[in-house]
């Protein structure tokens, strides 16, 4: 166990300075920095080139990231055009976007699990079939169409949900905007989940079970649903790097101070050490959420053992 | 996408077949195969589509949409830059009103909804076929080395498609087409299959190192084919068929793609018609004018819906362990 996973994070440090090289590569070669801090004005020539001594950018790209590098991971994510420290915006908008994550996860994951299951043990029966053209017509509306729709029709029209989400975002006024975050991958979820109990349904352990007199729910849920959730997991853990990334959208919507706002302000101002820096949390927690995910199957499937 | 976490369609489950063994079974015997000879992998799934009423409805809905994004001008005779706020600011739709330029009313500058939801098809299906077929024919490619040759190719290309899957695909989007000032119709499908390729070359990849593994590449081996040929004549044929669902079920999560990005400001910019261009001038009337966003963010999730559910479909048909 402690060798596999030893040996996972040593094969996650290329795929992380690749991913990390490539967003510095976007960020700083294919924008210009300097250029972006001052706006619209033409910055003074003996200032611009202080900061570019500043920010390493007189130095090759690759210089210029193993500076930035070092900086990180002696803790220091460089400062933000407003001259905040990026750590400092981090430590605002992860807390949010985390809760905001928590309310997609949780909701993808019970709905879904259930509607797989349920539909999956009725294969080609009514409703298995009103659950399949959901999910197409779920996966068919674009987030940013569902969540302004949504919002306007709970926020605005039936005044259930507050339209714009406090500073604060507490897990209550998050609800809405989960569910709109999570209601793509909810879809998935469904069919990943009823895929893999059809086919688990014709197992011969199921048939055991069956045979045994096992009661119905029982075979359900520990035996059936317990081996058809492989699959569900897998796609949960690149799902989770996904939605803390794709907030951008719901976030917009919702007025919501995380880590797509930071992002998507980022962006638009060329404000390339928030960008970056957010950025490389982002890639860690994906790489972390997959080996989380592998180590989850040992606990799902006990014929799965890491030596 | 999504996301379209563009978590691209490759997640999506199989919906159950109805057609089972028996269904197969009469359908040998039917005069376009011929009795007793059997169907090949795409005869058979031809077979299978031609009984699925989802097929047809995808299939009408596209040829209608590509007519459309072809020919604009067949139908509507309104001119959809043409704004008239003194007469025309937010009129509601006239909806007994067919194929006339206040069929579905007026936007806040006073122009046609129904004429600019007809013209904006045209920049939504050139990005999603645009993305689609660079991401296919490059990831394809790159795929296809990787695993036919195995080995130091298949390790650089695998490590570089974790790399760019590690980077959220709207993220990274809107970060390239930041640098772009003028954001044309090219310019969002190079920024989009600049991060989409890696989705394709990982399913075939897979593919084809099942293929290669065949019977009939050793034995085109053995008669001495070279590689050229065992690749495009023996693995490419059998190893297509997960590609081409794949890039079907993208092509409808480019294209939300794409709307999201115009969305957010940072896609195709005003003088091109994009849908989702106009959901975001909508958003701030929607309060008392919901038609203002309901006919262009209806007519885009159609088209999603309609590629999204061709490429399940053809899946299905394709898939033979639910049968």
């Amino acid at each position: 166990m402690g060798r596999y996973v030893l040996r996972r994070v040593l094969q996650m440090v290329p795929v992380f300075i690749g991913s990390t090289f490539l967003i510095f590569f976007m960020v700083y070669a294919l924008g210009d920095p300097v250029a972006a801090l001052f706006g619209d004005k033409a910055p003074d020539p003996a200032t611009a080139a202080r900061i570019r001594e500043d920010l390493y950018l007189d130095e090759p790209l690759w210089s210029q990231y193993v500076h930035y590098m070092g900086q990180v991971f002696s803790g220091d994510f460089g400062t933000a055009f407003n001259g905040q420290p990026v750590t400092e915006l981090m430590a605002g908008a992860f807390p949010v976007t985390l809760r905001l994550t928590v309310v997609a996860v949780v909701f993808e994951m019970a709905l879904g699990v259930t509607l797989g299951v349920l539909s999956g043990l009725r294969r080609g029966r009514g409703l298995d079939t009103s659950v399949l053209l959901l999910t197409l017509v779920v996966v068919s509306i674009p987030t940013f169409v569902s969540g302004t729709v949504l919002q306007y029709l709970f926020g605005v029209e039936w005044g259930l949900a507050r339209p714009s989400v406090s500073p604060e975002a507490p897990f209550a006024q998050l609800l809405l905007p989960g569910v709109v975050l999570g209601l793509v991958s909810l879809a998935y979820t469904t069919r990943l989940t009823r895929t893999s109990v059809v086919e688990n349904a014709r197992a011969d352990y199921v048939r055991t079970a069956v045979a045994k007199g096992l009661p119905r729910h029982r075979i359900v849920t520990r035996h059936l649903l317990r081996n058809s959730l492989i699959p569900v997991v897998t796609f949960l853990g690149t799902d989770i790097g996904a939605l803390m990334g794709g907030a951008i959208v719901t976030e917009r919507i919702f007025n919501i101070h995380g880590v797509g706002y930071q992002l998507y302000q980022g962006i638009l101002r060329q404000n390339s050490p928030t960008v970056v820096g957010f950025v490389t949390i982002l890639v860690i927690v994906f790489l972390v959420a997959n080996l989380l995910v592998d180590l989850l199957y040992a606990v799902l499937d006990p014929r799965i053992r890491y030596a | 996408m999504s996301e379209p976490t563009t978590g691209t369609g490759l997640a999506l489950g199989g919906p159950a077949s109805h057609a089972d063994a028996a269904a197969v079974g009469t359908g040998l015997s039917k005069k376009d195969t011929g009795p007793g000879k059997p169907r090949s992998l795409w005869g058979d799934a031809w077979y299978e589509l031609r009984h699925r009423p989802l097929f047809w409805v995808s299939a009408v809905l596209l040829v209608l949409l590509l007519t459309i994004a072809a020919f604009p001008g067949l139908f509507t005779g309104a001119d959809p830059r043409d704004g008239d706020l003194t007469n025309h600011f937010l009129t509601k739709p006239e909806l007994t009103h067919f194929f006339q330029a206040d069929w579905f009313g007026y936007d806040v500058q006073g122009r046609s909804i129904y004429a600019r939801v007809i013209y904006g098809t045209r920049a939504s299906i050139m990005v999603g076929v645009g993305v689609t077929v660079m991401v296919t024919l490059f990831g394809g490619l790159v795929g296809m080395l990787a695993g036919y040759f195995g080995g130091w190719v298949d390790a650089i290309v695998s490590r570089l498609v974790d790399i760019f899957f590690g980077l959220p695909f709207l993220l990274g989007s809107m970060v390239v087409l930041n640098a772009f000032t003028e954001r044309k119709v090219y310019v969002v499908i190079a920024a989009l299959a600049f991060l989409g390729w890696t989705t394709i070359a990982r399913v075939m990849r897979s593919s084809v190192i099942t293929a290669k593994q065949a019977d009939y590449v050793t034995a085109a081996r053995a008669l001495g084919a070279g590689t050229t040929r065992i690749l495009f004549r023996h693995v490419l044929p059998n190893a297509l068929a997960p590609t081409i669902v794949v890039a079907t079920i993208s092509l409808g999560a480019y294209i939300s793609a794409e709307a999201t990005l115009s969305y957010l400001g940072l896609g195709l910019a005003d003088p091109t018609i994009s849908w989702g261009i106009d959901i975001s001038a909508a958003k701030d009337a929607i309060r008392d004018n919901p038609h203002v966003m309901l006919f262009p963010a209806g007519m885009l999730s159609l088209t999603v819906f309609a590629f999204i559910t061709l490429g399940d479909a053809v899946r299905d048909a394709l898939d033979p362990k639910l049968r």
